[in-house]
């Protein structure tokens, strides 16, 4: 059985990773996709203390981060394609007001 | 052969996430998060977690994966970004130093956290049906067990837990989808036009 400081370990530097991602791209589709991975490194962290403490109710809020990311991912892609309606080829640097 | 199957995933979880970063064109950052989800859906298997393995794979790389790409294929963004281009001066190294320090910081909260030096063994003894301490046994989680002579599955375990500790913040998630659908629907539906053909005023 591996032991679990290693699953947090590789959840740290997936997350480390995301972050990273995040900052550095500009295309909104790909920085949506480091929160996706930011999301899942905390999800390893979770499943990983829920067998460490014999406690379930990591693994439900797994389920839960899991119901939060589809929303998450519902709403950011609509308002992405209704920018990309507007300007075609836009990246995070130009929209930089709401106004519609 | 635990840690085999360990150490495949993480190499398969790190090398999609640097891919996600470091392709250009965004289809293939898709894909390889798409890589990276299913090694993290194996991770879950290796936890004992078979139900949220399986929804991770269900959810994440069918639904989510899709719909990205979906979206990058409708708008016709697969255009590949320039990565030599530094739009901010000096925000690469910012960035490295940010994930850097989170890293860290992870790390050192692992390192510091009083409940990993506690063996498996020093937490009370679980029981093998329920999954609870040994005692606890008013909990919805003992439903289908007869005496100890079944193991419940997580399946089971876990719906105990959604359905029963968890059934309000379960109808919630309902709700938070609802509102989401309906939301997406109104952001992404195109503006209606005047009568006279005028676009509405940006």
């Amino acid at each position: 059985m591996v032991a679990t400081y290693w699953y947090l370990a590789l959840g740290a530097v997936v997350f480390a990773l995301g972050t990273f991602g995040l900052l550095v791209r500009r295309n909104p589709l790909v920085m949506f996709m480091c929160v996706e991975l930011m999301l899942n490194a905390v999800s390893v962290t979770f499943v990983a203390l829920a067998r460490q403490m014999g406690d379930l109710g990591g693994q439900i809020s797994v389920l839960f981060v899991l119901v939060v990311a589809a929303a998450e991912a519902v709403v950011g892609l609509a308002i992405v394609v209704a920018v990309m309606r507007r300007r075609p080829g836009a990246t995070a640097d130009d929209v930089s007001s709401l106004s519609g | 052969m635990a840690v085999a199957v360990f150490s495949v995933c993480a190499v398969i979880i790190v090398a999609g996430a640097l891919g996600v970063i470091i392709f250009r064109n965004p289809v293939h950052s898709a894909l390889s998060l798409v890589a990276s989800l299913f090694g993290v859906a194996v991770l879950f298997l290796t936890l004992d977690a078979h139900f949220l393995g399986v929804v991770q794979v269900v959810v994440y790389a069918g639904a989510i994966v899709v719909l990205f790409l979906f979206v990058i294929m409708l708008l016709g963004v697969d255009r590949a970004e320039s990565l030599r281009t530094e739009p901010i001066g000096g925000q690469r190294p910012v960035a490295l130093a940010v994930g850097v320090g989170v890293l860290v910081l992870a790390l050192l909260f692992m390192v510091g956290f009083d409940g990993l030096g506690v063996r498996q063994g020093d937490f009370p003894a679980l029981d093998s049906c329920t999954g609870l301490p040994v005692g606890a046994s008013e909990s919805p989680l003992a439903l289908e067990c007869p005496d100890g002579t079944e193991q419940a599955s997580n399946i089971r375990q876990i719906a105990a837990g959604v359905f029963g500790d968890y059934v309000w913040a379960f109808q919630l998630t309902g709700l938070l989808l609802t509102i989401s659908v309906v939301g997406a629907v109104a952001l992404a539906r195109r503006p209606r036009r005047q009568p006279d053909g005028a676009e509405q005023a940006h």
